[in-house]
């Protein structure tokens, strides 16, 4: 099948690539790209482990197709942190309250919930539970994501946080 | 899980769309927000040669309200429902049901038009655009026609669209201010297709039920308008004998498969404990 050239801005750079209409944009980003931090996990559309944020919204990667996203803004977890290696405050917060064991779920779930603040910057811990639904983690039971969550969204609210988690 | 090939199309408007679908002819799909379509291109259960992308047609998005009924394009996402303050005034059912569909990621990409269009028993969306009285506005190779959402549905993935038609826009009469309403789901896990489900739309007016609407998900191969219950239970107060009767009325209706949702008999009896729930919520929400 020919190859159509898409062009779209991924963490604030403009790139292009050759692609199959049939190629997945999680694909496109983890092997044209080299862009690894969005994982495959299930590739059935249930984990989010390969959340990406398109246009503003959260995206499973791997149930759009590359040519979907031509002309858009796509973030990935490699975009978050500051130029010079200052993590994003939610990146902060996963560590701080130990949001994460293995890691593999984090760059899905943390893509998210950089959504989910845009949209909610005082979310209640319900809130947080109900919008990282689409998010699966095999390891730390979610009560420390959720507090890393709470973190990040108290300290961009200018609020104080008790750092490390019980 | 890598899909078949095929060529990519992306018309800006419904007429090329339409033009397009009917030049490509059988081997063309559809796409809309893809969430039934690429999982079942991954799983090479579907092999389009090419798809017909609607993401990029501007009439087909959006939800306005127009006398007494609201239009909401086909191309209006499940995320777009639940935020849209026109939903939240006119139909605050359908925010109920946009919620327990799915999760928030696949909510930003599924579309109204594509979850009744698609055809899949376990979508919720059909049964509750029959319990409302929906009429679905079709464009074609022959110009453009409406369908009623209780005559749409005609077995799993066997619906009243021609080739090359499509949805383009979803119309739904406003239920009267006052009315009560509820969608009872059961599913096993966020994400889940339902087990069983029912959507309920009424009015009431001195204890009594002035008017009633059922529609039930995934227990046949297609949405199931209960209206032989409904009548049952217009004129009476829902007490628990009438209650009895209506939900034996909805469950003789019924033919779910057996799977790994559950066996035929208990997906029937869940509908009744659905319908039940729904009633009672509808009710506690009726002014
Ligand atoms: C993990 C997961 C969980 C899910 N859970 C649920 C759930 O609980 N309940 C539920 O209802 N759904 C669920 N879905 C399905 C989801 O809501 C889909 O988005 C929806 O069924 C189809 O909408 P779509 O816009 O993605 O359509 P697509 O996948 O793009 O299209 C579906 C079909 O409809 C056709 N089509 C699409 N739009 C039109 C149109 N305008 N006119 C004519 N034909 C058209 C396409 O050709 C295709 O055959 C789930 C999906 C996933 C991935
Ligand atoms: S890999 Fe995309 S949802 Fe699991
Ligand atoms: S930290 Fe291991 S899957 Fe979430």
């Amino acid at each position: 099948m020919a190859k159509t050239r898409i062009e779209l801005t991924v963490n604030g750079q403009a790139v292009e690539g050759l692609v199959e209409p049939r190629t997945l944009l999680i694909h496109f980003l983890r092997e044209q790209l080299g862009l690894t931090g969005p994982h495959i996990g299930c590739d059935t559309s249930h984990c989010g482990a390969c959340t990406v944020d398109l246009d503003g919204k959260s995206v499973k990667s791997c149930t759009l197709f590359a040519v979907q996203a031509q002309g858009s803004q796509v973030l990935t977890i490699e975009g978050l942190a500051a130029a010079d290696g200052t993590l994003h405050v939610l990146q902060e917060g996963f560590r701080q309250m130990h949001g994460l064991q293995c890691g593999f779920c984090t760059p899905g779930m943390i893509t998210r919930a950089y959504r989910l603040l845009q949209e909610n910057p005082r979310p209640s811990e319900q809130e947080i539970r109900f919008g990282i639904s689409g998010n699966l983690c095999r390891c730390t039971g979610y009560q420390n994501i959720v507090k890393a969550v709470q973190y990040a969204a108290d300290r961009l609210a200018g609020i104080d946080v008790k750092e490390a988690a019980e | 899980m890598i899909p078949g090939s095929f060529a990519y199309h992306r018309p800006q408007s419904v007429r090329e769309a339409v033009a397009m679908l009917a030049d490509l002819g059988e081997e063309a799909r559809p796409l809309a927000g893809g969430h039934s379509l690429i999982p079942m291109m991954k799983l090479r259960l579907a092999q389009p040669q090419h798809l017909v992308d609607l993401g990029g047609i501007p009439d087909l998005k959006g939800v306005r309200a127009e006398a007494g009924d609201v239009v909401i394009g086909a191309m209006t996402s499940q995320h777009e429902m639940i935020a849209s303050p026109v939903l939240a005034e006119r139909i605050p059912l359908l925010r109920e049901v946009s919620v327990l569909i799915a999760d928030p990621q696949v909510r930003y990409m599924g579309t109204l038009g594509g979850n009744v269009a698609n055809g899949d028993p376990g979508n919720d969306m059909p049964a509750v655009m029959v319990c409302l009285g929906a009429i679905f506005q079709l464009a074609g190779p022959n110009g453009e026609r409406q369908v009623a959402a209780r005559e749409f549905y005609q077995g799993a993935y066997f619906t009243a669209l021609e080739p090359g038609e499509i949805v383009t826009a979803i119309r739904i009469p406003a239920p009267p201010a006052g009315h009560g309403y509820a969608y009872e789901k059961l599913k096993r896990k966020v994400g889940d297709y339902a087990t069983a489900a029912a959507a309920v739309v009424l009015t009431q007016s001195g204890g009594r039920l002035t008017s009633c609407s059922i529609g039930l998900t995934n227990v046949a191969e297609t949405p199931l308008w209960a209206d032989g219950a409904a009548a049952l239970l217009v004129g009476s107060t829902l007490d628990g004998e009438t209650i009895k009767q209506a939900v034996a009325a909805a469950e003789a209706l019924t033919a779910p498969a057996s799977d790994n949702r559950g066996p035929a008999e208990y997906r029937t009896k869940m509908a009744g404990v659905m319908l039940r729930r729904a009633l009672a919520r509808a009710r506690s929400r009726a002014a």
